[in-house]
């Protein structure tokens, strides 16, 4: 180690990104609570982008002009490493969720086990998964389900292929081939995009046609749970690839120089993988 | 000791100074002031409980109002007071036990102190909203938090957002800082008690913050949405709630507590003028208190009617985690034994913390027996058992480490006089507080009720004479602490004889800026771990 250490000079951004998110949360808690506040929740929003941007836009600046040393690196890289863990963590709660209820919650509801009790909530109750009658007549439940072997298989089809050209694409990068890189990247995006379609077409079939909806029971809730909070990560993945694209563009990277590029893919494979356990346990079984 | 060179950024002037700070011992003090704060606002909201308790009847407030002091005192008092105290003190101390320049990532270390007023700014509001503040209990169980809540729910369950996000970012950039900025030659294995605490502190964090922001989402929807998560009549389920809630809510409880272990562990040696005994088994204590944190949860909900079989498991694990508590006990023991003990403010407070945590360790495995927590379930019992690890537990190691450092960070030594003082007065107080606790749950009195049967009386009256004087005494905290930064007797760079590490090293008061070059680690000479 050659001996003195890189601390970064002072920011606005962070302290901007404190107040912007003060006007989303006022904004949101006065439209959910009251139903007021829908203009403070956009601006917050808005201005939450607005921050990220300049944020990064700093960061990237600095790091360009060879400012972080090998330590800032590592930094870096750990704490995306132990973000996505958290991210892990929040999805885990959310499939925790499934499996308590297929497992144990609607069995005990139908007089399983040492809980015969709760099964006179509702004597005429039948547990089973996918769940078409909830135990109660004021919820009404779906009138089918999502066939795993259609849309799904066609997403899990898109998202695998698009693991393998985000490899190729950093394979490409790695060694100085910037254009095939570019090409990969842009094919990885499109993937992406295509799967939000899809997602999209199979949410309106849902609500249309199946009568799928947040308010289906808890077969409803769990679906819209978990393949909705993928799907946001998937848009937000998606964003960040574009904006990896663009830096590429822009010549950012170097073959051995490009943390912002590896940081996007681990995030990318890291939905993939989310969406596996998905399309297992919320569409196939 | 360290060459101070000129730095490069000059800080910011005025007010925007704290505002945009990236600096580490800043932060940690913007910590430090915002939990003393929270600490006296959710004392008050205490004493309003206590006041109101102090005889059988409603004499004071409402019930409504007394839910919500109960709800509002608890959630301040862990994620306002206890949690950002321990931040505050990581930000300070650990770049200066692992010779580091700052925290790793040092603008995200503004961002996540600077969420924190945000958070309790907004759940402080709703106290003034339509509908009133969140009153079903700092552990929010659905469906009193769902169904029957108040509308502002929304802004509570946002605040915990921002909290947590807070939390996680933290704990992220100390789990980088640890492991990537040590002075070279510092292995892990040489690292200080309270840095390795820390250390996996910061891990359950990052485990635990994101179930609890899963199940306050699915709260939001359950309210909002239409979704019957926390519903049975719609194939959900409210013990749902209990099990995700009490799996962020156990280990969490740890992450209040495990930093404290390391400041009691810096403590005893220092004053008992020996090294700690059984370093490593303080470390491998400490990871597997935490690794057997995930696997106790349901210890919350022996009463909601578990299956057997998931009784036993949680009461056999419960159990288990007294064991390496008690190595730590053990070895906080050995370490006095035949030192030449003498009794500091600091000292006082973690001899005081060994004691007095012990007791709530006990009265935790007593609550692990299953059919004996039928009994003390939702009974002052409990409140007495968490009281006693959080308040002359956790609370008392952050004082202690306070008064321990406070001559490094200001330069002068806090009042001795005073500090004891402090200290007699607090130990009284929060004796005569949660002592007779245990009595009246023993005896049966429900928790999170503003009226009582009239046996209880006289135990409460006595809490409540407790407790005011534990709450007024804090007061001398503050004295301390501001004639502290103000003057007195001037501290050397290393203030207490038996003290080690490299925190020493510095001019006190630490100057702003400190180890911008890597100081010299020698394992051989310098490892608490040292043969
Ligand atoms: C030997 C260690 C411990 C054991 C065996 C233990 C056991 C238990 C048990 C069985 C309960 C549930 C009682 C009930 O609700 O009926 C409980 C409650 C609680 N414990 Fe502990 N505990 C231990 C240490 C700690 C520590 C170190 C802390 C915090 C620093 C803590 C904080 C709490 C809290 C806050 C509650 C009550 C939560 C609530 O219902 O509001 N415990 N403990
Ligand atoms: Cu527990």
């Amino acid at each position: 180690m050659s001996g003195s250490y890189y601390v970064p000079a002072a920011s606005h951004w962070p302290i901007a990104a404190v107040v912007a998110i003060a006007l989303m949360a006022v904004g949101a808690g006065n439209e959910l609570a009251y139903g007021r506040g829908g203009m403070l929740l956009v601006f917050g929003l808005l201005g939450i982008m607005w921050v990220i941007f300049h944020w990064f836009a700093d960061v990237v600046r600095e790091s360009r002009a060879g400012l972080y040393d090998e330590q800032m690196d590592r930094s870096f890289r750990q704490g995306m490493g132990w973000f996505i863990f958290s991210e892990v963590m929040f999805f885990a709660a959310f499939f925790g969720t499934l499996f308590y209820v297929r497992a144990f919650a609607l069995p005990w509801l139908d007089g399983e086990g040492a809980k015969g009790i709760t099964a006179l909530l509702w004597p005429d109750f039948t547990a089973s998964w996918p769940l078409m009658s909830p135990p109660s007549s004021e919820v009404k439940g779906p009138t089918g389900t999502v066939d795993p072997w259609h849309l799904p298989l066609i997403n899990t089809v898109l998202l695998i292929s698009s693991s393998v050209t985000l490899t190729l694409a950093h394979h490409a990068l790695k060694v100085d081939k910037r254009f095939t890189c570019l090409n990969w990247l842009g094919l990885t995006l499109v993937l992406g995009a295509v799967f939000l379609v899809v997602q999209g077409i199979e949410y309106v079939e849902a609500y249309q046609q199946l009568g799928l909806t947040l308010q289906a029971g808890i077969y409803g809730g769990t679906f819209f749970l978990l393949t909705g909070f993928h799907g946001i990560h998937v848009t937000l993945g998606a964003i960040i690839l574009a904006v990896m694209w663009l830096r590429l563009m822009n010549g950012h990277f170097s073959g051995h120089q490009h943390f912002g590029f590896e940081a996007a893919a681990w995030y990318w494979h890291f939905v993939d993988v989310v969406w596996i356990g998905l399309f297992l346990f919320v569409y196939v079984f | 000791m360290q060459m101070q060179t000129e730095h490069a950024h000059e800080p910011p002037r005025g007010w925007m100074r704290w505002l945009l700070t990236t600096n580490h011992k800043e932060i940690g003090s913007l910590y430090l002031l915002f939990s003393l704060a929270m600490l006296f606002v959710g004392g008050i909201m205490a004493l309003i409980i206590r006041a109101e308790l102090f005889q059988p009847g409603l004499q004071l407030i409402q019930p409504e109002f007394f839910n919500q002091m109960t709800t509002m005192h608890g959630l301040i008092m862990v994620f306002g007071a206890v949690m950002p105290a321990f931040v505050g003190l990581a930000n300070w101390m650990i770049p200066l036990q692992i010779g580091a320049p700052d925290m790793a990532l040092p603008r995200l270390n503004n961002f996540s102190f600077w969420l924190l007023p945000i958070a309790f700014g907004l759940l402080l509001s709703t106290l003034w909203m339509e509908g009133g503040g969140p009153n079903f209990g700092w552990t929010f169980y659905a469906p009193l938090s769902t169904t029957y809540a108040p509308p502002s729910t929304s802004f509570f369950i946002l605040s915990i957002h921002i909290a947590g996000i807070s939390s996680i970012l933290g704990a992220i950039n100390i789990i980088a800082t640890i492991f990537n900025m040590r002075t070279p030659g510092m292995r892990l294995m040489d690292m200080s008690l309270f840095v390795w605490t820390w250390l996996i502190t910061a891990f359950l964090l990052v485990a635990v913050m994101p179930v609890l922001a899963g199940v306050v989402t699915m709260m939001l929807l359950d309210i909002n949405f239409g979704t019957s998560f926390f519903n049975a009549a719609g194939g959900g389920d409210p013990v749902l709630f209990q099990h995700l809630f009490w799996f962020f809510g156990h280990p969490e409880v740890y992450i209040m507590i495990l930093p404290a272990f390391g400041i009691v562990s810096l403590i005893v040696p220092t004053f008992a003028r020996k090294r700690l005994f059984g370093y490593r088994s303080m470390v491998y204590a400490t990871a597997s208190i935490a690794i057997l944190s995930f696997t106790v949860w349901a210890h919350h909900m022996f009463t909601v009617g578990l299956p057997l079989a998931a009784q036993l498991f949680f009461m056999y694990m419960t159990m288990l985690i007294a064991v390496p508590t008690g190595v730590k006990v053990f070895n906080w023991i050995a370490t006095l034994f035949r030192g030449s003990i003498s009794f500091e403010v600091p000292m006082l407070f973690a001899l005081a913390f060994i004691v007095q945590f012990t007791i709530g360790g006990l009265s935790g495995v007593m609550l692990a027996i299953v059919p004996a927590d039928y009994q003390y379930h939702d009974t002052y019992f409990v409140v007495a058992h968490f009281h006693y690890v959080l308040v002359p537990g956790a609370l008392f190691a952050i004082i202690a480490g306070v008064y321990y450092w406070l001559p490094k960070w200001t330069g002068f030594y806090p009042s001795e006089s005073l500090g004891k003082l402090h200290f007699w007065l607090s130990v009284i107080g929060v004796n005569l507080t949660f002592f007779p606790m245990h009595f009246s749950g023993l005896a049966g009195m429900p928790r999170r009720i503003p009226d009582y049967a009239l046996q209880f009386a006289d135990f409460n009256m006595v809490s409540s004479l407790g407790a005011f004087i534990f709450g007024l005494s804090q007061i001398l905290l503050l004295i301390v602490i501001y004639r502290c930064v103000k003057g007195g007797k001037p501290a050397p760079a290393k203030p207490w004889e038996g003290a080690e590490g490299l925190e020493w090293t510095v001019p006190s008061p630490a100057p702003l800026h400190t180890f911008e070059q890597p100081p010299v680690f020698d394992p051989q000479r310098d490892s608490p771990s040292r043969a």
